[in-house]
């Protein structure tokens, strides 16, 4: 047993684990895909209005490392491509391609290919490319873009230490898919060319940990690691196992270690052994105020409401729908949302399991907050600045660093809602930036305007003259013949 | 006594030299104002531009609330500038306005060309008698293209709320 490193702060917290078997969603009316990707990343539709989609046909495109390509989850036609609300937490509309199932769910031939190791790992990069892969821990960045690294990885971690209390999706199809994950951390390694390979599961899933046990053959190493949360961060995964901290703006590439989540290898073991594009994943849903929580295999664009009347519907107490976990999920407006690729988890919850914010009360400065703080930051110092609009001090007190975990406003005695003033201030960092990048442009071309026009003035001013100088020369000359006459 | 007269003629020298050599170039006061203005190049200020008003403002001659699309934050960023109390912003050049850019209406415009000379970005492309439109990237909303137009083509659009440009605000939901 290796020796494990702890991580500054953290949280214990009670995992509310689902011991149901995975189920399938049935298939729904719609199927919904936001083109919006990540942060400000827009995918291109290459379909037309009333064309028939097979399962798996690609349907949108990106011209961007930042953004992976998105296909279709069964077959139908396209209905329509506009706003609907999306899963966000501005909770506002913005286009969709939305798709009426025709119920045969005919997919497309795909080519599975078993001896990944005689393709190159550019062939097998612009597979997973191809086929949409983004991490499906909930970052949803495009795996092929973090594949390609110029950096020596020397290590590459598998993932399967659920962050969140309330999520099992990751522990739920290690217990179903194991081999699978376990190729698919094979291909990931081949393509990184990387000498280590370490799976990392909770110590609270050990059924989880004992089948991949049984499915290890090859050189990877499986550890379990205490569930403190965030330890499914990246960064703080990277220092449970190996003692090595990630400075806050270095990536884990540049120190040569590489993360993907349990889903993703699966995404990449469909992909390269059987051919098929990403199009489900399982998602956790639970919280009291769902009948029968469970976690389902679904198909990604399904609306919510489907997966909740799936689920035994709602019981009378439910009070908010949550995407994601408890810590750093987003409030839902409605839940004719539609799962996307980063959905994890669908919590419904009551108002018992709400906490009470209503009671928020001055900072006594105890310090709780930067004990807890994985990123080693002064919450309660940054919520001085951040309040205050004082956003200069807020940036040299790291902010940017802050990665909403929530710990702290878990431990708060006041009960102060300090990520989201953390994310307000960043919010507000971010205009400040744009709106300073934009006056910039505006001066340098009202700049150039007035260097371009006194240019062209000057241009007539001298044309000007030299005309009326040529003219004199001219009546000069006539003048001199006259006289000479 | 030889020796300080020296020493004093020395630094006499080296204060000549300085000032001969090291001035400020430009104001350096109008550029930190000028840094502070939207650089919308609208003129609401009744100045042509916004290095103008700056100067101006530097000079003393005109005030630091006249600025209607830099709004409250303008004016209190110019107050911390130049350490004097912020004001509301004067009436008399205007009101502050949700962000729009300037949108042409393709089947009514004539390419008459009278918007684009006014334009202080050159955001506006279009030649005698073709199509014009406006980049939207470039457009600072400054409405200067209006009133030149013949046909009234040229609307204001507001920028749309998009997910993609959203982001968090401190209220408590």
């Amino acid at each position: 047993m290796t020796k494990l490193a702890h991580f500054h702060g953290g949280l214990k917290l009670t995992a509310h684990t689902l011991s149901v078997p995975i189920i399938d969603s049935s298939l729904p009316e719609e199927l919904i895909y936001p083109l919006l990707q990540r942060a400000n990343h827009y995918a291109t539709p290459i379909i037309k209005l009333g064309e028939r989609v097979l399962k798996g046909q690609m349907i949108a495109t990106v011209n961007t490392p930042f953004a992976a390509p998105i296909h279709s989850a069964s077959s139908g036609i396209v209905k329509a491509i506009e706003p609907r609300i999306i899963a966000h937490p501005s909770n506002l509309a913005d286009d969709c391609i939305v798709i009426e199932t025709d119920g045969l769910d005919a997919a497309l031939a795909s080519r599975s290919c078993f001896d990944y190791q005689q393709k190159s790992p550019e062939e097998l990069r612009a597979k997973i490319h191809h086929a949409g892969i983004v991490g499906l821990g909930g970052a949803t960045f495009p795996t092929a873009t973090k594949l390609t690294t110029e950096q020596d990885i020397h290590t590459l971690i598998i993932n399967g230490a659920e962050c969140e209390p309330y999520i099992s999706c990751d522990a739920s199809l290690i217990l179903q898919k194991a081999k699978e994950i376990i190729l698919g951390a094979l291909i990931l390694q081949y393509i990184l060319q990387a000498k280590h390979c370490i799976i990392a599961v909770e110590e609270n899933m050990p059924q989880a940990a004992q089948v991949l046990k049984n499915a290890i053959t090859h050189s990877i190493q499986l550890i379990s690691v205490p569930a403190i949360y965030p330890t499914g961060g990246e960064k703080q995964l990277i220092q449970v196992l190996t003692g090595t901290k990630i400075p806050a703006k270095a990536l884990p590439a540049e120190h040569g270690f590489i993360c993907q989540n349990v889903g993703t290898a699966y995404a990449v073991y469909q992909a390269i052994i059987q051919g098929l594009p990403l199009t489900e994943r399982i998602i956790t849903l639970t919280g009291k105020g769902i009948n029968q929580p469970q976690n389902i295999r679904t198909r990604i664009g399904t609306p919510i409401k489907h997966l909740i009347a799936q689920s035994g519907g709602y019981n009378k107490k439910v009070q908010r729908l949550i995407m994601g976990g408890s810590m750093m999920g987003i409030a839902l407006s409605s839940d004719e949302i539609a799962v996307t690729k980063a959905s994890n988890c669908l919590l419904a919850l009551t108002s018992g399991e709400l906490e009470n914010k209503s009671s928020e009360m001055p900072c006594i400065r105890c310090g709780d907050c930067a004990t807890v703080c994985p990123a080693e930051l002064l919450p309660q110092q940054l919520y001085w600045y951040a309040r205050s609009g004082q956003l200069e001090q807020c940036q040299d007190y790291q902010l940017l660093s802050c990665i909403e975990c929530g710990c702290c406003d878990v431990v708060c005695p006041s009960h102060i809602p300090l990520v989201q003033q953390f994310r307000a201030a960043k919010g507000a960092i971010i205009i400040k930036e744009k709106q300073t990048a934009q006056a910039n442009l505006a001066k340098i071309r009202f700049q150039n305007q007035q260097q371009r026009r006194a240019k062209e003035e000057q241009e007539q001013l001298a044309k000007a003259e030299k005309r009326k100088a040529t003219i004199e020369k001219m009546k000069a000359a006539s003048l001199a013949k006259k006289k000479s006459l | 006594m030889l020796l300080l007269c020296l020493v004093f003629v020395l630094l006499g020298l080296i204060l000549g030299y300085a000032a001969q050599h090291l001035k400020a170039q430009g104001d350096p006061i109008v550029e930190q104002v000028d840094a502070l203005l939207p650089q919308t190049q609208c003129g609401q200020c009744k100045y042509p531009g916004c290095k103008p008003y700056a100067q101006a403002i530097a000079q003393g001659t005109a005030d630091i609330n006249q600025c209607p699309p830099g709004g409250e934050q303008t004016i209190e960023a110019l107050a911390n500038l130049l350490g004097i109390e912020a004001k509301p912003l004067n009436a008399e050049f205007g009101a502050v306005k949700a962000p729009a850019v300037a949108f042409i209406v393709e089947q009514d415009c004539i390419g008459c060309v009278k918007c684009i000379p006014p334009c202080p970005v050159d955001a506006i492309l279009g030649a005698s008698k073709h199509m014009h439109t406006v980049i939207a990237t470039e457009c600072t909303g400054c409405e200067l293209c209006i009133a030149p137009c013949p046909v009234d083509c040229i609307i204001m659009v507001p920028i749309a709320n998009k997910p993609s440009e959203w982001q968090w605000s401190a209220q408590h939901d």
